[in-house]
């Protein structure tokens, strides 16, 4: 056994300086896929979260069986179903579509269940007051409902954007040239697999631990403008 | 006009090659659960320590394994260590190690957070009826914080089986990686055979995960 307490020394730092650019590339793909992924994950889980809280007929079941699908399969089997299976069907994507619509796919339910727990924390007697001044239904979503599900959400949500984010550590298994597949790509061709992992574990860190930092100082604000508790 | 793919699952013991794909995941999976959970509860009792210098390390320990992807551990572990200690760690040695190692920071969070959720007066009452430390953690604490850990763990489990699915990415033979053999042998008698391997796939890890995140959910709810 060989151990190397050397490691910093040994660092390949024009082998690093030279590759630089293909990371910085492979980051903002990343990056581009997460932001939509996310973004659409968003706009799908207020719509199930909605149609689950109102119990919309017809559909809230459907939303319920799409959320046991999403949430009890892997996305790389998804994105495999997606990207190798639907062809067949005569559906060809991009890998790039693939990619946000398998994240939207997973990351839909995530967002929906932490949206819904933020609804349905909010007391019954805060509705019948609302009611009972006489708000209609679209009023009390948006000025009793709404600000309040945002506080129990936020943190769920967050969490969920950082669980996203590393989520799309796998659309290299469809061939998209993100940050693992450059770094895969980078050990096979030239062996230098110490600075290859290193510049992988800085590209994350500078991706996430922003978001994650963000993520803590938003859910302690939040925790003060909790109503009654 | 060719045959519908779903024949090609019947082709054969193609069906069984899925099944025992799967449970090549399902094994890695399963091990590191069973080791994460003692190690886990250890790793939450050692966070739970008031001393700063053990509080910081868990901390660090705990924040980077969770602020990675499963992914980068894995290639760290199955490229990194192997050349930085020269052991020849296996594909599958390196996944049990990489989702032992996650599995007991995550473990350790749930049993952190099970045991600061009890009570101060849980002690202090134990303490008034004249019950030894040792007394008080076996019969007031640990029935409290099971009620709590044993849906969340179950819970863990159903991520690690879904999370395992990436050893694929690091050459090992599992589930996805039999289903494109059966595929790319099969390419020119069942052109479609894609659709319905990587359909039965996706049924089959959600059969594999929803009866026990059911499970864990009703308990869940039954607990509370």
């Amino acid at each position: 056994m060989r151990l190397r307490f050397d490691f910093w020394n040994q660092l390949n730092t024009e082998f690093m300086v030279k590759y630089l650019p293909w990371y910085v590339d492979a980051a903002k793909l990343t990056v581009a896929i997460a932001f939509w992924g996310i973004l659409l994950a968003l706009l799908v889980g207020v719509i199930c979260s909605i149609l689950r809280y109102y119990r919309v007929p017809v559909l809230h079941r459907i939303v319920a069986v799409y959320i046991e699908l999403s949430r009890n399969t892997p996305l790389l089997v998804q994105l495999f179903f997606l990207y190798f299976g639907l062809p067949k069907l005569g559906i060809v994507l991009s890998a790039e579509s693939c990619a946000i619509i398998g994240l939207t796919f997973l990351g839909g339910s995530y967002m929906a269940e932490s949206i819904r727990s933020g609804l349905e924390s909010i007391e019954k007697s805060q509705l019948e007051s609302a009611a009972s001044l006489g708000m209609g239904q679209l009023l009390m979503m948006k000025e009793v409902i709404f600000p309040q599900a945002l506080a129990v959400s936020v943190p769920g949500v967050c969490a969920n954007m950082i669980f996203l984010i590393k989520e799309t550590s796998v659309v290299s298994g469809i061939a998209l040239a993100d940050l693992m597949y450059v770094t895969k790509d980078l050990i096979g061709l030239y062996y230098e697999t110490d600075e290859a992992l290193l510049m992988l574990v800085i590209a994350y860190l500078i991706i996430l631990l922003p978001v994650s930092i963000l993520a803590s100082v938003l859910e302690r604000r939040l925790r003060y403008a909790g109503f009654g508790n | 006009m060719p045959d519908s793919g779903i024949n090609v699952l019947f082709l054969g013991k193609n069906f069984l090659r899925l099944l025992e794909g799967l449970w090549v995941t399902m094994r890695i999976s399963l091990i590191a659960v069973i080791l994460s959970i003692p190690l886990g509860i250890l790793f939450g009792m050692f966070m739970t320590l008031k001393n700063p210098i053990t509080r910081t390390l868990s901390r660090v320990y705990l924040e980077f394994i969770r602020i990675m992807p499963q992914l980068v551990l894995l290639f760290i572990a199955y490229f990194g260590v192997t050349r930085a200690f020269g052991w020849n760690l296996s594909a599958e040695l390196s996944a049990v190690l990489v989702f032992t190692l996650w599995g007991t920071a995550e473990m350790g969070d749930l049993v952190r957070g099970a045991l600061i959720s009890i009570p101060k007066h849980q002690y202090d009452s134990a303490a008034a009826l004249g019950m030894t430390k040792a007394q008080t953690f076996v019969f007031i604490i640990v029935p409290q914080t099971m009620r709590r850990l044993i849906p969340l763990t179950i819970n863990l489990t159903t991520r690690m089986i879904k999370t395992t699915s990436l050893v694929v990415l690091i050459g090992i033979t599992e589930v996805l990686k039999v289903g494109k053999q059966i595929i790319d042998a099969n390419r020119f008698d069942y052109p479609t055979a894609a659709l319905w391997v990587y359909g039965v796939i996706f049924a089959l890890y959600f059969l594999a995960c929803w009866p026990i995140s059911s499970l864990a959910k009703k308990l869940e709810q039954r607990w509370r």
